[in-house]
């Protein structure tokens, strides 16, 4: 995740931390111990099965529809923090208001809930025989969202939120006014302005911050189970399979649901990642 | 790595409390009160009969994930699970104990057992009595995912068996009316406790399938005002087994514990407990002293089934009959 923020290579000199060897060696001796060791775990698991056990173990309808269900919805409400993050973090850097750090500290209260609550609380909230939103809902137009993927999508936007406001924030605070006052100067329009100036200053850390929304949407657990309604084929996301195969002791068919959810997340990660230089470079 | 950090977290448990004796109860979920007192109880028993300090942890999850963390290393002197098949489970995996453990105490080494009853809102507006009404138009039930939840695969079970002793009742009709009555459930929780907030404080569903222990719990909780429970013509004998983790508790030194405590279990003193936490008691006399909270049922057992590896095998596991009833294209 981390090379997504990185800058590019800086040249070689003298740092203030101690040398290219130790630090490097450091580094990957974390790395390998906090992700890549348990990785390896999960990935050299699901061969127990053989090649053909696996894509049967993948490709089970019920296992197909909650890895299609866990992705779509993962997408879906990352483009919505996406939209709506950049709105958020545009308005707390550029506007003054009373209650504007109130409402600053409240964007990260999502990583701070235990997602379980949060979970609890949406399904309150939008049960559709007694909840404050689910009811008048139900009753008006005939909307139903806890139990069903849009109450999926809507705990996973508000677990992703952070991620967009937080890496837009900072670049949109260094922005210099002065080059959008330049700009109006040139006899740009203000949406010209937005469009070819602001824009792709802040395209990098928008990239960014939908991936780390994407990336957590896909895997969360917590928040998504007390709000789906967790109806095979129809509801139910690759998580809670995986969990079910650990309920009846399935380990090997348990990982290669994990690994397909890791490769596919992958490729999804290094499209963005590529997609974010290509706009960088242009 | 999960057992190296379960061994370092237990060796410094070790050394918080030298003294006195542990024992670590691995247990389900809704077992939470019931142990809790009747750790009390034995604790102040053993104290009185050998002198010694007994310090009794307990840890209670879903059934299956509790095997599960046994199996991954966790030390567990004795297992109070669910279901047999999840002791087995842990059995074939470590051989931590003699695969004929379940013979080693009385009554199939279960203490307590259970059963699945209805619990319908007050004053019962759809007239619901017995598993039939379940699938009437417009009714929502509430149940666990079987996957996932111990609790789900009795209610399956006790499903099964009263349709399938219907006048031409069969294998077929069974699926049939269990297919038509999961019809009816628009929401899956992962365990017996999460439905029960799903109906109880959301009000979600017409129906709860639950625990006899569950709905009593429910109802004595939230209020008889509330719900109503009721009690089907046909039901199954859950029978949520005990036994010692030999291999454990020697290494541990606790075996001799260990014993009297599951021992214990079945005297009066504990048969009261049992009872009064909504677990029917083998007891004969507890049973009788509580009859109003525990009416007669019939129930069909688990060897009906042909014993819980079959009944997981047939209907629970991959492509099972739970499977096939969830068929893709129709919602």
């Amino acid at each position: 995740m981390t090379a997504l923020t990185l800058p590019r290579a800086a040249p070689r000199r003298h740092t203030v931390l101690p040398g290219f060897g130790l630090t490097m060696g450091f580094t990957l001796f974390y790395l390998s111990m906090v992700v890549l060791l348990p990785l390896v775990a999960l990935i050299v698991r699901p061969w127990e099965l053989g090649w053909d056990g696996f894509i049967k173990a993948v490709s089970e309808p019920a296992v197909y529809a909650s890895l299609r269900l866990s992705f779509l919805t993962a997408l879906i409400a990352a483009a919505v923090n996406a939209v709506f993050g950049l709105l958020l973090a545009w308005i707390l850097v550029r506007y003054r208001f009373p209650g504007r750090r109130l409402l600053d500290a409240a964007i990260d209260l999502p990583f701070a809930l235990p997602t379980a609550v949060a979970g609890i609380a949406f399904a309150t909230l939008y049960s559709p025989r007694s909840g404050w939103l689910g009811q008048p809902l139900k009753e008006t137009f005939d909307l139903i969202v806890a139990f069903t993927p849009s109450g999926i999508v809507i705990a996973l936007v508000f677990i992703g939120l952070p991620f967009v406001v937080r890496s837009v924030q900072p670049v949109l605070e260094d922005l210099d006014r002065d080059q959008e006052d330049a700009a109006a100067t040139l006899g740009a329009r203000s949406w010209q302005t937005f469009l070819r100036v602001i824009m792709p200053a802040l395209l990098p850390a928008w990239f960014t911050g939908f991936a780390l929304a994407f990336a957590r949407a896909v895997g969360e657990y917590g928040s998504v189970i007390f709000i789906a309604g967790n109806r095979p084929l129809y509801s139910e996301i690759a998580p809670l399979k995986i969990i079910q195969k650990l309920e009846s002791y399935d380990y090997a068919g348990a990982s290669a649901i994990g690994v397909t959810m890791l490769g596919a997340s992958f490729l999804i990660l290094l499209a963005i990642n590529l997609a974010q230089r290509w706009v960088a470079r242009r | 790595m999960k057992r190296f950090w379960i061994q370092l977290a237990a060796a410094l448990a070790f050394v918080g409390s030298a003294a006195a004796a542990e024992l670590l109860n691995v247990s389900y979920d809704p077992t939470r009160e019931l142990y809790k007192q009747v750790n009390e109880a034995f604790a102040a028993k053993w104290k009185a009969e050998t002198g010694e300090d007994l310090k009794i942890n307990q840890s209670h999850g879903g059934s299956g994930k509790q095997a599960r963390s046994v199996i991954d290393g966790l030390e567990a002197d004795v297992l109070t699970l669910a279901l047999a098949y999840d002791i087995d489970e842990v059995q074939q995996r470590t051989g931590y104990f003699p695969a004929d453990w379940q013979s080693r105490l009385p009554e199939n080494s279960s203490p307590y057992t259970s059963t699945i009853v209805f619990l319908v809102r007050k004053g019962n507006p759809w007239g619901i009595k017995d598993w039939g009404d379940l699938v009437k138009d417009g009714i929502q039930v509430i149940t666990p995912n079987p996957k996932t939840s111990g609790g789900a695969r009795w209610n399956f079970l006790a499903a099964w068996a009263w349709a399938k002793a219907q006048p031409g009742g069969s294998d077929e009709t069974a699926k049939a009316f269990v297919t038509e009555l999961f019809k009816h459930v628009p929401v899956l929780d992962t365990g017996a406790r999460g439905s029960t907030t799903t109906f109880a404080q959301r009000g979600i569903g017409d129906v709860l399938l639950a625990w006899e222990n569950e709905a009593h719990l429910a109802l004595a909780e939230l209020g008889p005002d509330e719900f109503e429970i009721v009690v089907p013509s046909l039901s199954i004998l859950a029978e949520p087994p005990v036994t010692v983790v030999d291999q454990i508790a020697d290494r541990h030194g606790t075996r001799a514990v260990a014993e009297a405590y599951l021992k214990f279990l079945y005297t009066p003193e504990a048969q009261e407990i049992i009872a009064k936490n909504f677990y029917r008691p083998r007891d004969q006399a507890a049973l009788q002293r509580h009859a109003e909270t525990f009416p007669p049922i019939p129930l069909v057992t688990i060897a009906d089934f042909g014993g819980w590896a079959q009944a997981q095998q047939t209907y629970f596991a991959d492509g099972g009959v739970f499977d096939q009833i969830y068929q893709p294209g129709q919602q």
